[in-house]
């Protein structure tokens, strides 16, 4: 085994910070329609570093649904986070700060990425692309709410309809599996069932409900 | 403004959280299976209720408008394997097409 070097994670994902970046300009651009201003926008992308949560977060609070609700969909959305830091514990040496530090940088491109073949993890490959890809997103966020602001009416734009999209184009990928699928669907029934007689937000929250199909054994 | 603030403050510290279970919290320990099971699905479930409330939401009723176009452009670009960025733009387009037309 060839022994790695930060620099090797941080040139390997290069390529993909590039897509992160204009996603987070993406990310940028859509906080401005859903009312966060843009250093607000970019506070979210230094604190948080997860975009499908950013996203459901500012969506969320677009619509109305309220702190709680928005606040709880990202949390649900990150719960992904407890298990993928689990499968690379081995790799954060230190003090409990270093680590919590360290493990920051764990995003599902740089833990996809850490990953070698023979199903271990690679610290340096994993810190390296980690670190690129937080200053690509933190970055990409500030130009694109800067950038945004010069745009005009977010629903001529046609901004309202990005964000479906945006989850649909997140959410295809999920589905590997026959329990995702029904998960998906479940998911996305309770919410459809939920959306005329409930607050903005609550249909979602409940729609959570249906990964309770992943408790039976496979 | 303040709501925004709240949310950022709550769900930077959320993620935080949870990015720290197996390395500090944890200490190197591994999760349930059942539990694992379940929170692999939060994702896939979470995803498909935005997708819903974002296309066809409104304030406690289901709105049907050019949004629906846009997810309908969304797919078929999802289809010709294009990438996120660009599903996203295609979904943008054709809404602001279909507003500006009709």
């Amino acid at each position: 085994m060839s022994r790695t070097r930060y620099r090797d994670g941080a040139r390997a994902i290069v390529p993909i910070a590039l897509a992160a970046a204009a996603f987070a300009a993406s990310f940028g651009v859509l906080a401005r329609a859903a009312g966060i201003e843009p250093v607000a926008a970019t506070v979210m992308s230094a604190t948080t570093f997860a975009g499908s949560a950013q996203f459901a977060a500012a969506s969320i609070l677009g619509t109305g649904g309220g702190v709680a609700a928005a606040v709880l969909a990202a949390a649900l959305l990150n719960a992904r986070y407890a298990p993928i830091s689990v499968s690379v514990a081995s790799l954060f040496e230190g003090s409990p700060l270093r680590r919590l530090v360290e493990s920051q940088l764990i995003v599902d491109e740089s833990w996809a990425l850490s990953r070698r073949p023979d199903g271990r993890f690679d610290r340096h490959l994993l810190i390296g692309a980690g670190v690129v890809l937080y200053v690509c997103w933190v970055g990409g966020t500030a130009v694109g709410a800067i950038g945004g602001e010069a745009l005009g009416d977010p629903a001529s734009l046609g901004l309202d309809a990005a964000f479906p999209a945006l989850f649909l184009a997140l959410l295809v990928p999920q589905v590997r599996s026959r329990r995702a699928l029904a998960a998906a669907l479940a998911g996305g029934a309770i919410a459809l069932v939920l959306l005329p007689f409930t607050p903005a937000g609550v249909p979602i929250i409940a729609a959570s409900a249906a990964c309770l199909i992943g408790w039976s054994r496979p | 403004m303040t709501e925004t603030w709240v949310v950022i403050g709550l769900v930077g510290a959320a993620t935080v959280t949870l990015k720290s279970v197996g390395p500090v919290l944890l200490g190197g320990r591994p999760l349930p299976t059942r539990l694992a099971g379940v929170v692999s699905l939060l994702a896939p479930a979470l995803l498909a209720a935005l997708v819903v409330t974002q296309v066809v939401g409104g304030d406690e009723e289901i709105v049907l408008d050019a949004r629906l176009v846009g997810l309908a452009a969304a797919i078929v670009a999802l289809l010709l394997r294009a990438p996120l960025l660009l599903v996203v733009i295609v979904a943008a387009v054709a809404t602001a097409a279909v507003r500006l037309l009709v």
